[in-house]
């Protein structure tokens, strides 16, 4: 089988639930190295069920998914998870932080799980803006303040790929966008490709491209299609 | 390393945010083992210094040999003196005796004296031989001399030198304490005298309780043994001092085996309730694990994250435990003795030892029961597919597994089956396992019985009224049934034990007391000091007993103890006037007694206690031989009387037949029946003015009455503790379980006070819950409790200790403490919700965890 050098490759991708909807049919995509790329679509055309299985949480039924010239999607579960530890980075519209670290704590954990030095988890902090806030906790944080620390352990351990589900789902316009630049820029800054999932228009006009995901596949938006 | 630090990080974080079902667990296990421990220790210390203090008695005894009855011939001495095979025969005679002043009803009133020769003592039972003053080395053949152990002295007051005054039957005897018995075991409480005073002036002349013999070098003891079994006469027994073991170790087996599986039931109660914290505290935490797999976390690393929590958590709980169950140990043992009140072990006073290896042993049992309470929880945390799990609300579908009813209801079915096999070893260990799996198939129905009772009740109600709180309320039930029956789970089992022990307790309680009414209908019994004497009341004595004024009736009663297997204990014979023709008039009779035309001329009728039946198969119409006498004589069983008071076996005889084979005159009781208007103190007015009359005791019914329920209460005090902690433990785990829920439910508060309702009404809304989850988890618990109740009253007790009883159930105390139990419930679920809703209004609705 030919080494795949694309960040991201899908190729002939589909997926029907238990329930017998098909959510994705015959879907191919390839994402380059540090390429930025944000996904629409309806709500229920499969968006996250994409996501899902490009970080390997979820097996397509037929199809392949490449990841780091590795085949994710053939891979068992203890593969799966290694890769993901090693290669991905997650940022999720419910923040998704654990309640009982403190914020350094919470942006260590790629580290740690990767043995990785903790220093960059401090660096992280400060590039998302929140320096001095080490030992916080996370109920002491707003929730623009928590989708930063989200961002941060999303990038801590330099993954090659990021994927955000609804980043800005839960904030204010303002912070939304605040949040968003900063999550381009530290992509961006750290080499990796990124993937967000959105409704929004204005979040998907941060990335590179926009995709629109519908029953036919994954289509490029031109720009003058954009609102 | 970093893999540790991760694991650490996460263990204290949630420890630190849960405190209270921290400490909650930790308590449950805490007790668990610590019961578990405290009685096993207790047991140990127990046992362990009867058996040494019954080893200093036999001494260096290769055989002992006894008699059925208490005394023989001392004619028997010379044959086994110069048997060939033995090298020294050392007699003993074994004494009960009375001290003045020391009343009745202190279980440890007699001092047992042993009669020795100190000269062949020497060589077999060096402990008995005692120490005289300096220069006084004969006291130890003088006939006024007794040698008491220390702890004897201290109880008695008494030192070397001075007089004390003993009392056997209607005899009082004057003795000068001429030394001590140094190497008596510790708190062992026992004299010794020359044998040939001691059967002079206890007028035993001519008795022997037993001979121990030290057999020559090179001897064959099995052969030895039974060469001599078959030399001797029938009544004669030949032991060793193994034998005295296992008969010490029969006599309170059935007794601390039943304590031991309440410790373990108190232990089971601890690892459910730390299973229910695990449980709901993996739920709540099921995004966290979720995130923690997104994030690359392995399958077994959530598995070996959460066991190693429940381990930890094991390992605390457990050494606390064993802390707590050493001075649970040391307090009972100071307070009740090392019986626990049971009666099992007097003349000593035992000391707890440590042992490490049965520390080590209850440390394993308290982390692997932990272990196995968090396994579950864990592996449904691992399994989980971590998208879905992300989510808020995928709980119920993780619980989702335990609705179906198929395994609890084969629990349910197999401890019926269990119910119906009969006793092993004498234990009813089926009926155990019936328990167990009543209370395991019990708590896993709740959550399809919650769900079904739940949501019919929702739809009921959703026809009748529209109030927003009820609703709200039972909406929840009806639809997170899972949640609900695991916070209904400490409550099933605490009460379900509860209502158990209280029906059981109850029921054996009330049964004791018609039993005592039934078996003392006399207005007065009369005693020698020392009941259990082989010698009591003369014929003449007797005659003046029946001579005094104002007696209508006069019943006299002659006990003994006879041993029918060297490995059990004693069993007891009871000549009295029975009335043949309706034993029932005299005896709490169970079963069809024999007609007086089906009883053989030939054959002597005797009636026997439902322990003789399970114990020597005494059915009734069963021929029997008692040793009573050389000549050969059957007896048969001629029905089965109930007897709380000797759970080792009793058997009752007409005292004439008695007399007649026998030959013996004395008695040691009188029941006396009072002419009409005379009052018992005036009766005993006149007893007392007898020539012997300072050395009667009498017993008026109710006094016996009030005193056997006050040993009854005391034997069952340690279940009242037991049921104290389980529902202690039972209230704690409803704390800890509605306080787990309630924190993970303040979104839904949040959202609540949003759309204008108010904390008050949310905190009625938590009462309701609280207090409908209390009411069904009680009324399952009561059905529960119930069955267990029955196996307890109808197998377990039976096989235990061979004795039936009554149910009475004490519906009054029960409805009581159902009442008490939902209002605790309402007010911990209300307790427990108030810090979820007392969070940020606006902040609650936005966290997603």
């Amino acid at each position: 089988m030919m080494k795949n050098t694309a960040a991201l490759e899908l190729r002939g991708i589909s997926k029907t639930y238990a329930n017998g909807r098909q959510v994705l049919s015959d879907l191919s995509y390839a994402l380059a190295a540090g390429e930025y790329v944000a996904i629409m679509g309806e709500s229920g055309v499969g968006k996250s069920t994409l996501l899902n299985l490009i970080a390997g949480l979820d097996i397509p039924d037929t199809g392949e998914i490449w990841v780091d010239g590795v085949v994710l999607s053939a891979e068992d579960d203890e593969a799966a998870t290694s890769l993901r530890r090693r290669d991905f980075g997650f940022v999720f519209q419910a923040f998704h932080v654990l309640p009982h670290l403190t914020l350094l704590q919470n942006v260590a954990l790629p580290l740690l799980l990767n043995h990785l030095p903790f220093d960059r988890a401090q660096q992280m902090l400060v590039a998302v803006g929140l320096q001095g806030r080490e030992q916080d906790f996370p109920r002491q944080l707003s929730g623009g303040e928590l989708q930063r620390v989200a961002i941060a352990r999303a990038l801590v351990h330099r993954p090659r790929l990021v994927l955000a589900d609804e980043p800005t789902g839960n904030l204010d316009p303002d912070t939304a966008q605040e949040i968003l630049q900063l999550m381009r820029s530290e992509i961006k800054a750290n080499g990796a490709a990124g993937i967000i999932v959105t409704h929004s228009q204005a979040a998907a006009a941060t990335a590179d491209q926009i995709l629109l995901l519908s029953k036919t596949g994954l289509q490029p938006v031109l720009s003058h299609q954009r609102v | 390393m970093s893999r540790s630090l991760l694991s650490r990080w996460l263990l204290l974080g949630e420890w630190q945010a849960h405190r209270l079902q921290i400490v909650v667990a930790l308590i449950a296990i805490a007790l668990g083992i610590a019961m578990g421990f405290s009685i096993h220790l207790i047991n140990t210390a127990a046992v362990n210094d009867f058996s040494a203090a019954a080893k200093s008695l036999s001494g260096q005894s290769d055989f002992q040999v006894r008699a059925t009855q208490p005394t023989f011939d001392e004619m028997l001495y010379p044959l086994l003196a110069q048997h060939e095979s033995v090298a020294v025969a050392s007699p003993i005679l074994e004494i009960q005796a009375a001290v003045p002043g020391v009343p009745e009803t202190d279980k440890n009133n007699t001092l047992k004296i042993l009669g020795i020769d100190v000269y062949h003592a020497a060589a077999v039972t060096p402990d008995l031989v005692g120490v005289p003053a300096e220069g006084r080395a004969f006291d130890m053949l003088s006939d006024d001399a007794i040698f008491l152990s220390p702890a004897a002295m201290e109880w008695l007051a008494v030192k070397q030198g001075d007089q004390l005054s003993l009392r056997l039957g209607t005899q009082t005897v004057a003795l000068r304490v001429a030394g001590g018995l140094v190497r008596a075991h510790a708190g062992q409480r026992i004299a010794v005298m020359d044998i040939g005073a001691a059967q002079w002036r206890f007028n035993h002349v001519g008795l022997l309780s037993r001979i121990d013999l030290k057999l020559k070098q090179g001897v064959n003891h099995p052969s030895f043994k039974a060469a001599l079994e078959e030399e001797l006469p029938v009544q004669y027994l030949v032991t060793e001092t193994v034998d005295q073991e296992r008969r010490i170790h029969n006599m309170s087996r059935a007794y601390r085996i039943n304590l031991n599986v309440l410790a373990l039931v108190a232990l089971f109660t601890g690892a459910f309730l730390v299973f229910s914290t695990q449980v709901l505290s993996t739920l709540r935490r099921r995004p966290h694990f979720a995130l923690l797999r997104v994030l690359g976390l392995t399958r077994n690393q959530i598995l070996l994250q959460i066991l190693r929590e429940g381990g930890l958590l094991g390992m605390m709980g457990s050494l606390l435990g064993l802390g707590l169950g050493y001075v649970f140990a040391a307090t009972a043992l100071h307070v009740y003795g090392g019986d626990l009140g049971g009666g099992f072990f007097p003349e000593i006073k035992p000391t707890i030892q440590m042992s490490p290896l049965a520390a080590l042993l209850f440390f394993i049992l308290g982390v692997s029961v932990t272990l196995l309470g968090s396994l579950l929880p864990a592996w449904e945390a691992a399994q989980a597919h971590p998208a879905s799990a992300l989510k808020s609300g995928s709980e119920e579908m993780a619980l989702a597994k335990l609705r179906t009813p198929w395994p609890a209801l084969i629990c349910l079915l197999l401890a019926a089956v269990l119910t119906h096999l009969p006793p092993v070893a004498e234990l009813p260990l089926f009926g155990y396992f019936a328990i167990a799996l009543l209370l395991i198939g019990g708590i896993a129905w709740m959550p399809s019985l919650t769900a079904l009772f739940f949501s019919g009740l929702f739809r009921v109600f959703n026809r009748l009224t529209t109030g927003a709180l009820a609703t709200l309320a039972l909406a929840r039930l009806a639809n997170a049934p899972q949640q609900a029956a695991i916070a209904l789970g400490g409550v099933l089992v605490s009460f379900s034990l509860m209502v158990a022990m209280a029906i059981m307790v109850t029921s054996f309680r009330i049964s004791v007391e018609d039993w005592l009414t039934r078996i003392l209908p006399a207005d007065l019994y009369v005693r020698t000091e020392v009941r259990q004497d082989a010698l009591g009341f003369t014929l003449q004595e007797q005659q003046e007993i029946a001579a005094t004024a104002s007696i209508e009736r006069i019943d006299f009663i002659r006990s003994l103890q006879l041993t029918l297997d060297p490995a059990r204990p004693t069993v007891t014979l009871i000549a009295r006037p029975i009335d043949q023709a309706d034993p029932g008039h005299t005896l709490p009779m169970i079963d069809n007694a024999l007609n007086p035309a089906e009883i053989p001329l030939e054959a002597i009728p005797i009636w026997v206690s439902e322990a003789m039946v399970d114990l020597y198969d005494y059915q009734v119409g069963k021929r029997v031989a008692l040793p009573l006498s050389e000549a050969q004589q059957d007896y048969i069983v001629a029905g089965v009387w109930r007897d709380y008071g000797r759970q080792y076996g009793a058997i009752q005889m007409q005292l004439t037949d008695y007399k007649k084979i026998t030959g013996e005159r004395h008695v040691n009781e009188v029941a006396l029946w009072l002419q009409a208007g005379v009052a018992p103190e005036e009766m005993i007015a006149s007893l007392k003015a007898l020539p012997f009359g300072e050395s009667l005791t009498f017993w008026q019914p109710n006094v016996i009455r009030a005193i056997s329920l006050k040993i009854f209460d005391r034997s069952f005090a340690i279940t009242y503790l037991l049921e104290l902690m389980a529902v202690g433990v039972g209230l704690l785990g409803v704390a800890a379980s509605f306080s787990a829920q309630a924190l993970r439910r303040v979104k839904e508060f949040g959202m609540l006070r949003h759309i204008g309702v108010t904390r008050g009404q949310i905190y009625r809304m938590l009462a309701l819950e609280g207090g409908l989850l209390a009411g069904f988890g009680i009324t399952i618990g009561f059905l529960l409790g119930g069955s267990i109740s029955l196996i307890l009253i109808f197998i377990v007790n039976p096989h235990s200790f061979h004795w039936t009883m009554e149910l009475h159930p004490p519906w009054q105390w029960l409805l009581i403490m159902a009442l008490a139990m939902m209002m605790a419930a309402a007010v911990t679920a209300l307790l427990a919700g108030r810090h979820a809703v007392a969070g940020n209004v606006i902040r609650t609705v936005k966290e997603d965890w």
